[in-house]
């Protein structure tokens, strides 16, 4: 199994705070990592981080061995993200909003409208592919996200919390294609929702205060707890705690 | 060069996309018209130039060009989809360079469509056409500097409102240090050359030459090092700022 993305003591603060501290990761070829942690632990941060979209302070981040800061454009280019929320330009159609990134990840012509299309399907757009952004339920708005980030059949595919917001079966409707999706790809999703991880993750970490506090895959993270939850809540119990202690 | 044109197009399809053109067009035709007929005497004055509709571009501007600017990338921060466009395989660069330059065209169509100006000149009398062609030149330049001011300072807050007080606010500093009242301030106590370099620094002197038909190589080039300057100043500030 190839390392597809590799972390190595990445840290990132800003002013007094602590987001990333030390965080030591390898993600490989055919993996679903589920990025799990409290508010505030750090886990947008270190998908920013992967995404070439924030540099790091110190440690290195590598995306198919192209580093994040020496590299960004081959890392951005091998690399499918969906920010959190599911930012896009609301006064574009997402007809015009895909052309415009298939555009930019250098696709043309016939080319690029088979691009739009497969993606389009993919994540069920074709009702609303002329309708402005600005419009769409939020349940739209983050298929048009994942639309964009897997428009190029990226290697690695990054998703902020891609089911946040979504109705039942539009989050069934996530997973499916996560699941389908994740062969000969590595995949990172960030969630709070538990059960979506013993879905769709082949391994599961939970991070707290910025720093790796769990890694494995979700059944042997929930041994010994019951529960995918109840081994959330005890792993990351003391959080508080600590960052008082610390303060 | 290719995401420098994708990004221009994307850009001056929204400003279409939404009523934001259609109002900034037409406030910059009824202002320049109003200030030209009624501040500028333009019939009473019995010459036929558009001396009276270049001479206020430098005070409207003021008010529009930092309405145009001021969007370029709070909105981008605000909405969120800064973070899409900086994690496309898109160089700070070629961003900052393609956004910047659909506001100019954009702003540059508004003075465009002022040609029935021109044409009206034309009709009343004799006008000497090449001024006319150095006024226009020199307005478009004038916006482009004061969009590239409106730019970098868009780039440093998440707020349009922010922005489009900085922005004009900044763009008056540049404007008024070329008047008298400020240059007769200095005078009574400031050396000469700071004097001199004070009204150097404004627009309102370098534009008034390129006004009048007389295009200096100075003129041109302390324009375009604005422009220049402070392009380069908004590359440092979206790649600072982009994440706060």
């Amino acid at each position: 199994m190839s390392d597809m993305i590799v972390l190595q003591r990445l840290r990132k603060r800003f002013g007094p705070v602590v987001a990333v501290e030390g965080l030591d990761l390898r993600v490989g070829s055919g993996e679903v990592l589920g990025f799990l942690g409290p508010n505030g632990a750090g886990k947008s941060t270190a998908m920013k981080m992967i995404a070439g979209f924030l540099e790091p302070d110190s440690g290195t981040a590598t995306v198919r061995g192209h580093d994040v800061v020496n590299e960004p454009v081959k890392v951005k280019a091998a690399l499918g993200y969906l920010p959190e929320g599911a930012p896009a330009y609301g006064d574009m159609t997402p007809a015009g909003f895909l052309d415009f990134v298939a555009a930019v990840r250098g696709f043309d012509g016939r080319e690029r409208w088979r691009r739009i299309d497969a993606a389009a399907a993919h994540c069920a757009l074709a009702e609303v592919m002329q309708r402005p952004i600005l419009t769409l339920s939020k349940g739209f708005r983050r298929r048009v996200g994942l639309a964009q980030a897997i428009l190029h059949d990226p290697a690695v595919l990054i998703l902020d919390e891609p089911t946040d917001g979504l109705d039942p079966n539009q989050k069934h409707h996530v997973r499916n294609l996560i699941r389908t999706m994740a062969p000969g790809r590595a995949i990172v999703v960030s969630t709070h929702i538990l059960e979506e991880v013993s879905a769709v993750c082949t391994r599961a970490v939970i991070i707290g205060a910025g720093r790796l506090l769990a890694d494995g895959t979700p059944d042997r993270l929930a041994a010994g707890h019951g529960t995918l939850e109840a081994a959330f809540r005890a792993i990351t119990a003391g959080l508080g705690e600590r960052g008082a202690a610390r303060a | 060069m290719r995401n420098v044109g994708l990004i221009f197009r994307r850009e001056l399809r929204s400003y279409f996309a939404t009523p934001v053109a259609y109002v900034f067009i037409a406030a910059f035709l009824a202002l320049s018209g109003a200030l030209t007929f009624y501040a500028g005497d333009f019939l009473e004055r019995g010459r036929a130039d558009l001396q009276p509709f270049f001479f206020y571009h430098p005070w409207l501007y003021l008010l529009l060009i930092p309405a145009v600017s001021m969007r370029l990338w709070a909105e981008e921060r605000h909405g969120g989809t800064i973070e899409l466009l900086m994690t496309l395989p898109v160089s700070v660069s070629q961003a900052v360079i393609g956004k910047y330059l659909a506001a100019w065209a954009f702003v540059g169509l508004a003075l465009g469509l002022s040609f029935p100006m021109w044409i009206t000149v034309n009709l009343l009398g004799d006008p000497d056409n090449g001024v006319i062609i150095a006024g226009y030149l020199g307005s478009l330049i004038l916006a482009g500097a004061f969009l590239a001011i409106g730019a970098c300072l868009s780039a440093l807050t998440r707020s349009q409102v922010v922005a489009f007080l900085l922005a004009a606010v900044t763009c008056f500093l540049f404007t008024v240090s070329g008047t008298e009242i400020v240059l007769g301030l200095l005078r009574g106590w400031a050396p000469g050359p700071l004097v001199e370099a004070v009204a150097g620094m404004s627009f309102l002197v370098h534009f008034e030459a390129i006004r009048q038909g007389v295009i200096d190589l100075r003129d041109l080039v302390f324009h375009v090092s604005m422009i220049l300057f402070w392009l380069l100043a908004t590359v440092v500030a979206v790649d600072l700022r982009k994440a706060d």
